[in-house]
């Protein structure tokens, strides 16, 4: 049996990464370059806004304290909220959407396959459900990168630049912490080590057959797996959580 | 109803007798209720009415997007941004299909959208105005999708076949639309001090530009009589907007949402509601560009056309790369 503290920050991780990009994702609506890429965003951000209620909603009833996943969504402030820094970087142009989408989807598959197999029953299922929807992620995401970079001069100029100005954010995610250690240890989660071969057998491949150069830096940001954020979250709250926190109490 | 404007060509109704043979016969097949099919002969004047109609619809259900999505970021809870996620992704597949329905008369969807952003062509007067609580979100749901309905409904059984065939589907999902927008203000309406002020708030902007979506009243409505002759519009305006009303107001009272219209009351003889005069005056300025959204409603969509080329550029240059080397692959091994 896992530490219950330990556990609990582990789901609000795996929620709060769901919950932060499909807002990203839904700022798209309306906007988006062609009319099938808008049924495509809103379709994504569905698909992520539905995972986040069942990973939040786990993640309250694992605290015992009461809180549902609205709750957990709309009344924590930044530094309690445990997504990525690269989930919550802006939208940009369409190039870094897509790669953000690229990034994160190439580690989210895995991670939901391993996690099928996870010890704790409630995890399995969140995760049976979610991989189907991950998988179609990834491929759209994936093709379109691949699009990109072997489209014109300039989509493959916005593409590079995308993935120059992201790659520092993708570190983050391998990075084992004394959480990720201690979901390993009771065989909730997987050893973030094999997620990160997985991940990097899939750029490896992506690089070589995207006209796209894979960026050599060994630096990366960290921070948003223990709640220290980029300047990006308190904004992106502020808009979200503005109802919840401007009439307290109310029912919606 | 989203398409509120239609001009109809044609030089108003002909007579059977001065109708020619193709005419004739055309004509014969819509009173008998078949359908038009794309490759079927019809004529050019009913052509282009339909193809400015169905546009008018797909360019609201796209500008559409925009009051809505504007709420999306800021909706109060996981469930209803969910549901507001997939009522606008439900627009974008109604404007996706309409603009399909269009191009069966032999127009493109690029074509059309050019006449969008050009200011050309209409859409609903009803989307230049803003959304600015979120009780908004439950007036644009149960008043202007109720509105939408009211006309759409009679719609599936218009004359074009693929028309018809489209406003079938949309039908199905505007009514879900339509209970959840309702839900959305019974809450508010229900709730705390705030959010009844809030829904008598949007109550109060939405209801007569509700009221105006049915188009012009049918004595200034001068395109009516071609347009239902050949069952492209099935009931007049102002039949549509008074069956609204109607139903609208039990609704109203039900919530506890007062209707801003002081002339608002029972006919006894009609047994119908009468209502005040609708100030047409501010309607044709909407029309015609000075709406208070207006300007940012079509801004926004130039701007995500404009800056979406290069991506869509792309798309052709890969689809076009792809082809060019299947081509020599088959070359090479034949």
């Amino acid at each position: 049996m896992a530490d219950k503290d330990a556990l609990f920050k582990f789901l609000c991780r795996m929620g709060d990464n769901c919950l932060i990009i499909g807002h990203r994702n839904s700022e798209w609506c309306g906007h988006a370059p062609i009319l099938e890429e808008d049924i495509a965003l809103a379709n994504i951000a569905l698909d992520f806004i539905g995972q986040t209620q069942l990973w939040l909603g786990l993640a309250g009833e694992v605290e015992g304290e009461g809180r549902t996943a609205d709750n957990l969504a709309y009344l924590r402030d930044a530094f309690d909220f445990k997504n990525f820094l690269l989930v919550e970087q802006p939208n940009g142009d369409f190039a870094q959407t897509l790669t953000r989408q690229m990034l994160f989807d190439a580690w989210h598959l895995p991670m939901l396959q391993a996690l099928k197999e996870s010890s704790d029953e409630r995890i399995a299922a969140i995760a049976e459900k979610a991989v189907k929807e991950a998988k179609y992620h990834l491929e759209r995401s994936r093709n379109l990168c691949l699009h990109m970079g072997d489209g014109t001069e300039e989509s493959k100029r916005r593409m590079q630049d995308a993935i120059d100005l992201l790659w520092p954010y993708t570190g983050e995610m391998f990075k084992s912490d004394n959480v990720d250690e201690a979901m390993v240890a009771a065989g909730v989660a997987p050893d973030l080590a094999d997620i990160k071969a997985t991940w990097d057998n899939f750029m490896d491949e992506f690089f070589a057959e995207a006209e796209l150069v894979k960026p050599e830096n060994a630096w990366f940001q960290q921070g948003g797996k223990t709640g220290t954020h980029t300047e990006h979250m308190g904004f992106l709250l502020a808009d979200m959580q503005f109802l919840q926190r401007a009439y307290p109490g109310a029912t919606w | 109803m989203y398409a509120q404007m239609v001009k109809a060509d044609g030089k108003g109704v002909k007579s059977r007798e001065e109708m020619d043979a193709e005419e004739r016969a055309f004509q014969d097949k819509i009173d008998r209720d078949v359908k038009i099919e794309p490759k079927d002969w019809m004529p050019e004047a009913y052509r282009k009415t339909l193809i400015r109609q169905i546009s008018q619809h797909a360019h609201s259900e796209i500008v559409g997007q925009l009051p809505e999505g504007n709420w999306i970021t800021r909706a109060p809870t996981l469930e209803r941004k969910a549901i507001l996620l997939a009522k606008v992704q439900d627009e974008a597949g109604h404007g996706l299909y309409l603009y399909c329905a269009a191009e069966t008369l032999g127009v493109s969807r690029d074509d059309l959208l050019d006449q969008l952003h050009s200011g050309k062509a209409k859409y609903s007067s009803i989307f230049n105005y803003p959304t600015l609580n979120w009780a908004d979100i439950g007036a644009i749901g149960w008043l202007v999708d109720g509105a939408a309905i009211m006309n759409q409904v009679p719609l599936q059984r218009t004359s074009y076949g693929p028309y018809s065939r489209a406003m079938i589907r949309i039908c199905k999902e505007e009514s879900f639309h339509q209970r959840q927008g309702y839900d959305l203000i019974t809450k508010m309406a229900q709730g705390t001090k705030e959010q009844k002020a809030m829904a008598q708030d949007a109550m109060n902007r939405f209801w007569r530009p509700s009221l105006m979506m049915f188009g012009p009243s049918d004595k200034d409505s001068v395109h009516s009589a071609q347009s239902m002759a050949w069952k492209i519009k099935i009931n007049t305006n102002d039949e549509l907007r008074q069956k609204f009303v109607d139903q609208t107001v039990p609704q109203a009272e039900y919530l506890g949402l007062e209707i801003p219209d002081p002339d608002l009351e029972w006919n006894e003889e009609r047994q119908s509601y009468d209502y005040g005069e609708i100030n047409w005056d501010e309607f044709y300025q909407v029309i015609s560009g000075n709406g208070p959204c207006n300007k940012e409603r079509l801004g926004a969509r130039v701007k995500a056309w404009e800056d979406g080329e290069w991506f869509r550029d792309a798309l052709t240059a890969h689809a076009d790369k792809k082809a060019a080397k299947k081509k020599k692959q088959q070359q090479d091994a034949a």
